[in-house]
């Protein structure tokens, strides 16, 4: 090694110790969201900038980013300040291992999501920090096979099958994309969309013999599916590639697509069934652990977050939107257009049938998603029959009920005690 | 010193080191496997073998070990035996094969993606040169068949060298008396194969052997890579039980359903390549 290269290494690892011990007095933002490396940089440069004495974001899979917090918990001493996480990621924690944010100085516009944050308590566990949701995309080419009469903005299921089968006699190739990939999220489509659209419920109904007419449905859609949907996870990709010219995903996975070329697609509510138009809000929130090492920063970061300025950046960065009541600015990127007509149309409809997130679960959560997943690969993709596979995956669904005792969420209709499956 | 003491003293550090970052987290994988709160139960593993994938993610492990090892054996022993009669470039051509052992497992699981994708270069070349006029999807769930094959032939791409390496020092371990001998007595090239290389071999087979099948029932990343959910391995299943459905007792149960089923293949492959008590090369 020579002389120069022996200095250099020596300087870069001093500056790498002086950047550690700069970043002890930042504030750690541990995170789920916004993990694609230039949303975390626009999180970073945009959004985090502003807060003084500054913060470490850091987003992480959703494995990591747990098992780093039950050390921390278990060591009782740790460095995480806030939590950033959706909703699903939160009820799977113990409810006293996280502060208690009843006291925090928020407006949040929805007494459905302030609801959610409490965990089953009878406090708030964590702030609503921002929100999604699912809606469908086209390509422009897809829109002449349009089946006729139909109407973008108030689809019918039978009205999807009818275009994705156009589109695929027409190009030779089924351009129907599905997010069935391992890192997709197929399960909510089932939960928020197609149970709730069929069958008005999602646990109650899951076995029901309108399940069945779904299922039939989907297997009709999914002829018309381009069969490498089981390796696609974000739809922008397939958007944007060609592989796919009508898609159904979450509003973050794919406004890449609206950005890069905002005049090649369309973004419309989902398709409605028999039982209405089903859709699912996606909800995220910021929360302080107990283990904090300065809670009162903490604090201070998670009021900056909800500030007005912060969300509509928050916005811009992630495509998420805000859960405060706030007046958005006419400049928003594409992305955030498109799907914020979308969203806006699809709760506007005269059929909107919404749903909830799944709550009650606790750490379930990944066995309820586990039983339409399975359901899904089962029925789809190995060709098992209808009603024997919902039997069979019935009993999975209702133990877990059981076990979590967790009380329905509308479309179903409320219970007492544990949600049955009928 | 007193020098018996020495080679104890020598093989310390690496009993402490085994000793803490093996032993113990695997006494507490063992510990999590068994228990649920309190009680010892083996409820965690009726629950991981009744799931309906696990027959699946079974019967895919061992499909996949099967394929792929033999061939791995097969092509080692070639190559082994190839670069051993090589004089100039020996050691160029030892490098450049050993290669794929320096790439992490998903980075070649990334790299058999990029050519066998929809849009790939194996999808690019058949257009190209007007195989097909349209690009085949190969790692479709409708493809079982190439799916396992674009496995397999990624795991051999990926791992034959490490068994390489340990059958190339084997070889040059035989003294080269046995072989001139049995030339002088005209054996053939496969007779001086069979006869000398194969049988003094077997202490370095052995190993290569065990390292190869217990790293078979490992497989992980390739798969996820090439595969995704369309062809389950044990592992695979490990990871969702602690990562997509965080439950550690049920992974730790399956952990050690393949650390089981590692043992048994050592023991089986130690017993069948047993050198001889007595017999030295």
């Amino acid at each position: 090694m020579t002389l120069q290269t022996t200095l250099a290494a020596a300087a870069s690892g001093l500056s790498l110790l002086f950047g550690m011990s700069a970043a002890q007095a930042e504030v750690l933002f541990w995170s789920t969201q916004a993990r694609p490396a230039e949303e975390a940089q626009a999180m970073r440069r945009e959004v985090l900038s502003g807060f003084e004495p500054g913060v470490d974001y850091q987003p992480n899979e959703d494995g990591p980013w747990l098992t780093r917090l039950q050390a921390e918990q278990q060591a009782g001493s740790g460095s995480i300040g806030v939590l950033g996480a959706l909703h699903g990621n939160f009820s799977a924690l113990e409810p006293d291992t996280l502060v208690d944010m009843g006291d925090i100085d928020v407006s949040v516009s929805s007494d459905t999501f302030a609801n959610l944050a409490k965990l089953g308590t009878d406090t708030m566990q964590y702030v609503p920090w921002m929100q999604a949701s699912y809606i469908m995309a086209a390509n422009k080419q897809a829109l002449q096979y349009l089946p006729e009469g139909a109407d973008l903005d108030a689809l019918t299921y039978d009205q999807l099958i009818e275009w994705a089968a156009n589109v695929h006699k027409a190009t030779g190739a089924p351009k129907f994309g599905f997010p069935a990939g391992p890192k997709g999220l197929k399960h909510r489509f089932f939960q928020g969309y197609l149970y709730p659209s069929y069958t008005n419920g999602v646990v109650r109904t899951f076995a029901s013999p309108e399940a069945v007419t779904a299922w039939e449905k989907f297997r009709t859609l999914w002829e018309h599916t381009n069969p490498a949907s089981t390796n696609f996870s974000f739809m922008q990709e397939q958007l944007l590639s060609g592989d796919a010219w009508i898609v159904f995903d979450h509003t973050s996975r794919l406004a890449q697509a609206f950005n890069e070329r905002p005049d090649d697609f369309v973004a419309f509510p989902a398709p409605a069934g028999p039982a209405g138009r089903g859709f699912m809000p996606v909800l995220a929130g910021l929360a302080i652990p107990e283990t904090a090492p300065d809670k009162e920063a903490s604090r201070a970061l998670v009021e900056y977050m909800l500030k007005p300025e912060t969300q509509i950046a928050t916005l811009r960065a992630t495509s998420f939107f805000p859960v405060i009541d706030v007046e958005l600015p006419d400049d928003l990127p594409p992305a955030v257009k498109a799907a914020g007509d979308a969203v806006a149309k699809m709760s506007a409809s005269e059929d909107a049938n919404p749903g909830l997130l799944p709550a009650g679960l606790g750490e379930k959560g990944g066995d309820f998603n586990r039983v339409f997943t399975d359901t899904f690969e089962r029925i789809i993709l190995a060709g098992q029959p209808i009603e024997q596979v919902l039997e069979d995956q019935k009993t999975a669904l209702a133990r877990i009920m059981e076990e979590t005792g967790a009380p329905c969420w509308a479309p179903d209709a409320p219970s007492e005690g544990a949600c049955p499956v009928e | 010193m007193d020098a018996r003491l020495l080679p104890y003293l020598l093989i310390l550090p690496v009993t402490l080191f085994l000793g803490v970052f093996f032993i113990y987290p695997f006494v507490l994988v063992a510990q999590q496997a068994f228990t649920i709160g309190a009680g010892f139960t083996l409820e965690n593993f009726r629950e991981v073998t009744s799931y309906w994938k696990f027959s699946i993610s079974l019967k895919n492990t061992f499909l996949l070990a099967l394929a792929v090892v033999p061939v791995q054996l097969a092509l080692s022993l070639l190559m082994a035996t190839m670069v051993n009669r090589m004089g100039k470039g020996r050691d160029l051509v030892l490098y450049v094969w050993t290669i794929p052992l320096g790439i992490s497992d998903l980075a070649a699981g990334i790299i058999w993606l990029a050519i066998f994708e929809q849009s790939g270069f194996l999808n690019s070349m058949m257009t190209g040169l007007g195989v097909t006029d349209q690009p085949v999807n190969f790692l479709s769930y409708q493809n079982p068949v190439t799916v396992f094959v674009a496995i397999m032939l990624a795991e051999i791409w990926r791992a034959t060298a490490i068994m390489l390496v340990i059958i190339v020092a084997g070889i040059g371990l035989i003294p080269k008396e046995y072989y001139e001998a049995a030339e002088v007595f005209g054996a053939s090239p496969w007779k001086r194969f069979v006869k000398i290389t194969l049988p003094l071999l077997r202490p370095s087979l052995q190993t290569a052997l065990i390292l190869r099948v217990v790293l078979a029932f490992e497989v992980f990343a390739v798969v996820v890579a090439l595969g995704g959910t369309l062809f389950p391995v044990l592992m695979g299943e490990i990871y969702t039980y602690q990562f997509d459905l965080q439950n550690g007792g049920n992974a730790a149960a399956l952990a050690l359903i393949v650390l089981g089923i590692s043992l048994v293949f050592t023991l089986v492959i130690l017993r069948a390549l047993r050198v001889p008590k007595g017999a030295t090369i």
